[in-house]
């Protein structure tokens, strides 16, 4: 019984390994042709590892191609919409989640009506407001068009964290003469930190990987371009650089790699979390 | 007029509270309602984006949205995508947290690790990816393939109107796997497992136990699961964008890219805002109704079942 346990252990390691390793097989092939020169690349077959590593496809992509306004423009896109909607959703989670005042139900129902309303096509007349606001040609109207319609989960996940935070606590503070903002920023906001984490995580992801967005406000302007727009006019620029594309691709995808490799934990019972509740 | 007092009082001493929620309502406003209602109404015009909206044209485009082939012919492929991914990648992504919620398992954190990772890529770049492992020449699977003599010669994957549509369902069932994947383990660590342990003793075999627990106990969180999956899939984009296009001739075109095209792409000639507008409108009625009525099927087959049971 026991022996035949341990069999069946073994035989189920051995196919996750192949299942795994077929899975992220294409960043390994992304990562290795970075590295390969054009003719390694064509002559090579099945090699997936480079006779040896050098950076000029990088220092290519990097600097000719653009990649490093690509990237730092994505950095930016996500950096400043991360602080965006953790400011939105962790002081309007608060007030919901911690006091009644007139409107509240209106405001909670309005926002419970537009998640289930068939939306059409919103990036169109989002693209007006944001050509009247003026702000087209800057990286504040992609941020905008990204971010500005509030994460509503992450508001119904502030809410509720908020809400379970007991009430003495706040009513000691407010004996003590503590304002409003005061209790919300040294009071509350620290102690819903997984929160802001799980936040923080969500809006890191959908923005450094959206791709509508930064496409449909950057066409014709391509200093505004993101990495994946980067990438997608890359192959449209330079149909044949393949071992550019790998090295371009690399530069666009090791970043939330790493990211998603220190901080997995978090990332995969953020998910888990948002689903159970 | 007392009323209207004791209305402003409180707003008075909910005041903080109104000024933390203002910049979100500000914002809702302006870039979540404004912009839904706003197409909605766009889509009653003629309009190319330049001029002002002043050319009110009724219905007709969503007639013209509904009598054009090409429409339906993204709508259906839409829906091929989608039945494509959901069943194949609900089932392996059960199977495989089945497997892995296993606690005598060692490393399968390592394997959850390496299964959810193509979840957080972005979905543009990886498309690229894929369009070159799938590549004619040089591509690694037609090597692969080669060299193991299952084909005698290269083939266009992405190019041929017969495997396109079915390698970017691939590639799409890759993509977001991880995701289920994750869902189904935190149902399935929902379910007690004194459940399990009483059932053993029992003597329930180990699929009369994934019958009577298991399957019953993931229910809620499977008719969750389900719906996100379809509507996520039914409005796929940025892979069909950059691995196809849509092409060839149209045969992966999905109501995404469809819209797209009409919207802002130069190779339809004048932006025909308000016929895009329609056509993402009508879609979007569509698929709600679809969710509901499945919502409704999946509550009742619930039902029936615990009827049955009792």
């Amino acid at each position: 019984m026991n022996k035949q346990s341990r069999y069946y252990e073994k035989i189920t390691h051995i196919i996750f390994t192949i299942i795994c390793f077929a899975w992220v097989y294409p960043f390994l092939w992304m990562v290795f042709t970075s590295f390969k020169t054009e003719e390694e690349m064509f002559a090579g077959g099945l090699r997936l590892l480079p006779s040896h590593f050098n950076f000029g496809n990088f220092i290519r992509a990097w600097e000719q191609a653009n990649f490093s306004i690509y990237f730092w423009n994505t950095v930016i896109v996500t950096v400043v919409g991360v602080l965006i909607t953790i400011f939105l959703t962790s002081t309007s989670g608060y007030t919901l989640g911690r006091y009644n005042f007139p409107g509240k139900k209106f405001f909670i129902g309005t926002v419970m009506v537009m998640m289930f309303m068939p939306k059409g096509y919103t990036i169109i007349p989002t693209f007006e407001l944001i050509r009247q606001l003026g702000l087209l040609d800057s990286l504040a109207g992609v941020i905008l068009a990204q971010v500005g319609g509030v994460n509503t989960m992450g508001v119904l996940l502030f809410m509720g964290a908020f809400s379970q935070i007991p009430k003495e606590l706040e009513e000691v503070a407010k004996l003590d003469g503590a304002s409003y903002p005061r209790i919300f920023w040294q009071i509350m906001l620290p102690m819903v930190k997984p929160i802001i984490a799980t936040v923080s995580i969500f809006q890191f992801m959908s923005s450094w990987n959206d791709f509508f967005t930064p496409l449909v406000f950057t066409l014709g302007k391509p200093n505004l371009r993101t990495l994946g727009v980067g990438m997608y006019s890359f192959i449209g620029e330079h149909s044949t650089d393949w071992v550019g594309m790998a090295a371009a691709a690399s530069i666009s995808l090791i970043p939330i790699i790493i990211v998603y490799m220190c901080l997995q934990r978090y990332f995969i019972e953020g998910i888990a979390g948002a689903v159970k509740g | 007029m007392e009323n209207n007092k004791s209305l402003g009082k409180q707003i008075w001493k909910n005041r903080w509270n109104y000024l933390f929620l203002a910049p979100t309502i500000i914002l809702f406003t302006m870039f979540t309602i404004y912009p839904v209602i706003a197409s909605w109404v766009i889509s009653f015009y003629n309009w190319n984006g330049m001029e002002p909206l002043n050319d009110f044209v009724g219905a007709s485009n969503f007639i013209k949205v509904a009598t054009d082939p090409g429409f339906w012919k993204a709508f259906k492929n839409s829906f091929i995508y989608m039945l494509g991914v959901v069943p194949i990648q609900l089932s392996l992504s059960l199977i495989a947290a089945i497997f892995l919620n296993n606690p005598k398992l060692k490393g399968s954190t390592v394997y959850r690790t390496l299964l959810f990772l193509p979840v957080v890529t972005t979905t543009a770049v990886v498309g690229i990816i894929m369009a070159f492992i799938f590549g004619t020449y040089n591509g690694v699977i037609n090597e692969l393939l080669l060299a193991t003599r299952l084909i005698k010669q290269p083939v266009n994957w992405l190019g041929s109107a017969n495997t396109a549509m079915a390698i970017i369902i691939t590639v799409g069932i890759w993509k977001t796997f991880g995701y289920n994947l994750i869902y189904w383990l935190a149902g399935l660590q929902s379910i007690p497992g004194e459940l399990y342990e009483a059932a053993k003793v029992d003597g329930a075999s180990s699929r009369q136990q994934f019958r009577y627990i298991t399957v019953p106990l993931l229910k809620p969180i499977a008719i969750i699961i389900i719906l996100l999956a379809i509507i996520g899939s039914l409005n796929v984009f940025d892979l069909v964008k950059v691995m196809t296009g849509g092409g060839p001739a149209y045969a992966t075109d999905v109501v995404a890219t469809y819209i797209y095209r009409y919207a802002f792409s130069t190779e339809k000639g004048i932006p025909r805002l308000g016929f895009a507008s329609a056509a993402g409108v009508f879609y979007g009625v569509t698929t709600m109704l679809i969710a509901i009525i499945q919502g409704a099927l999946m509550k009742n087959a619930n039902r029936e079942r615990a009827d049955y049971q009792l």
